[in-house]
């Protein structure tokens, strides 16, 4: 067989392998939405759902998810960031560090209702905090932080060593240096992995199972103040996400339109997540021209 | 004036009454075992231009790099650096305050991503000047003094990352002018560069020795000699020879810098 035949052979086989991955994407994603979208109005997106009878939506549930899913944010962004940048900047190559990289290996590959059982068991349990969206959050935010972690670190990273030079050479301290030059220059990636973590958050069931509960009470959403009991805004509340609402009617719901419900609450699911990642692309992309000004 | 030390180098000292910008003192660097520049002793008169010559390895970044303390963290420096009466290269003096005197330029351009005038205003606003109007006079007058203001004057809101590689490093020359130095470090900052952006380069530097002392590392022999009046050729980590450019170029003491500057090298 001759240079040229290996090559379009070789090349041919490339195609098929990803004409199949492309193919099963595509006959997955037609499925939910297209038996899911049809069951998506108005009325599904905003009202509560029904245990019971027909006709019962997700109004609750896609609150929930988006209140837990900023939270886990507003907790675990904040802790990625120093981690990453001791990560990216500070931390010098020995065993110590290395143990860290390791620990943060491991607990990015821990299976996710391994980190809902032991958030169950700690905050749950342990400090009584109860079925809880602040339970949910700490441990999302477990499930979460490694990702972030190692996605601002590989940010960081990736700027180029003079700009730290410039920065440093121009009398600025390592400090300044590190948070006005290196963080900004890696903004455009910090973004687009706090996005694509946030999808990855917002689809997160098992996590939530045991920590933020199942069910999810009647909430009034005239009542802005947060430590009461019917307040969107209580931290303290059961909280049933759109991801653990899909799992339970598929395990136990028993209102008639159990199927169509759970079709549309995927297909939204679905949806909010692939927004989410072409928003990363997009913020990415839009923050990365504007800051180079290219065209 | 040439006084023969010893028959290993050829070191060029200055009368009392030349002022010195920058002295070092046996400065040895070592980058962990690797012990990469012995016993560099040499003064830089002000307002000059002093060119580091010598072959890949030879060790003139590594020493230029000293100079400023750029070195911190990568390798270890011993030895004296004088500025204005004070060994720069010890414990107690304040680094930050240091590269403000004495300012580096590299060798790829590396502005900040931020705008053109972002570039120079936010380490001045880093360094503590707050009044707008004074900023902006610092921007102009140093980006005038770079020689790029008639290019870029008339959009300074624009991505410093969209200037052409000379422009940019150009920009650098500016950013590091507008901190007021006293010294300028440059390491190759031609070399990432076009011909006609290196001639422009060169034309800036040369307009800037009346007011700053500029020691340059250089690859090119044709860029110290047109540029330089002082030269030092470096081989395998020793200053093997330092005087006027022209004496280096036209009548060395040194058989090694005779060799490397008429192209016999190696």
């Amino acid at each position: 067989m001759n240079a040229k035949k290996a090559d379009k052979i070789a090349t041919a086989i490339i195609y098929i392998l990803v004409g199949i991955v492309v193919l099963i994407l595509v006959a997955l994603l037609g499925f939910i939405l297209i038996s899911g979208l049809p069951h998506v109005t108005w009325s599904f997106l905003t009202s509560p759902a029904s245990a019971f009878s027909a006709g019962g939506g997700i109004g609750d549930q896609l609150f929930n998810s988006f209140y837990l899913l900023i939270l886990t944010l507003i907790i675990s962004f904040p802790i990625s960031l120093g981690a990453g940048i001791y990560l990216a900047e500070y931390a010098k190559k020995n065993w110590l560090t290395d143990a860290i990289r390791i620990t943060i290996e491991v607990l990015s590959s821990l299976p996710s209702v391994v980190v809902g059982l032991f958030g169950f068991l700690l905050f749950v349990v342990q400090f009584k905090l109860g079925f809880s969206i602040i339970s949910g959050a700490i441990a999302l935010t477990f499930f979460n932080l490694p990702l972030l972690t190692r996605n601002i670190e590989n940010s960081l990273n990736g700027v180029s060593n003079l700009q730290r030079e410039a920065g440093l050479s121009l009398g600025l301290s390592r400090w300044k240096t590190v948070t006005k030059v290196v963080v900004p220059a890696a903004l455009p990636g910090i973004l687009t992995g706090i996005i694509l973590s946030a999808g990855r958050v917002f689809g997160e069931a098992a996590a939530l199972i045991f920590t933020a509960g199942q069910s999810a009470p009647m909430l009034n959403y005239a009542n802005w103040n947060p430590l009461s009991g019917d307040s969107p805004l209580n931290i303290f509340r059961p909280a049933e996400t759109l991801a653990v609402h899909i799992w339970k009617i598929n395990t136990e719901g028993i209102m008639p339109d159990a199927s169509q419900v759970s079709a549309g609450a995927s297909a939204v699911l679905v949806v909010a997540v692939l927004i989410f990642n072409l928003g990363a692309r997009f913020a990415g992309n839009y923050i990365y021209r504007k800051i180079t000004a290219s065209k | 004036m040439v006084e023969k030390v010893n028959k290993e180098k050829s070191i060029l000292t200055f009368p009392a009454d030349r002022e010195i910008a920058l002295e070092t003192k046996n400065v040895q660097v070592y980058y962990g075992d690797n012990h990469a520049m012995h016993d560099a002793s040499l003064q830089f008169p002000r307002y000059s231009i002093t060119a580091l010559i010598g072959a890949s390895g030879s060790g003139k970044s590594t020493y230029l790099r000293s100079l400023n303390r750029m070195n911190d963290g990568i390798a270890r420096v011993d030895g004296e650096i004088m500025y204005r009466g004070l060994n720069i290269n010890s414990n107690e003096v304040d680094i930050y305050q240091m590269r403000r005197r004495i300012g580096m330029v590299f060798q790829r351009p590396n502005p900040f991503a931020k705008s053109i005038h972002n570039n120079i205003s936010f380490p001045l606003h880093e360094m503590g000047i707050k009044d707008k109007s004074k900023i902006n006079e610092i921007v102009e007058s140093s980006l005038k003094q770079a020689a790029l203001w008639d290019e870029v004057k008339d959009d300074l809101g624009r991505s410093a990352l969209s200037l052409s590689g000379g422009q940019q490093q150009r920009l650098c020359i500016a950013r590091s002018l507008a901190m007021n130095p006293d010294i300028l470090l440059m390491d190759e900052p031609a070399s990432a560069l076009d011909p006609i952006s290196t001639y422009k380069l060169e034309m800036t530097l040369s307009d800037l020795k009346d007011q700053y002392t500029i020691i340059i590392v250089t690859h090119s022999m044709e860029q110290a000699s047109r540029l330089s009046d002082y030269t030092a050729f470096l081989h395998m980590g020793k200053i093997v020879e330092f005087d006027t450019t022209k004496n280096v170029f036209t009548n060395p003491t040194m058989k090694l810098t005779e060799d490397y500057v008429s192209g016999n090298f190696g």
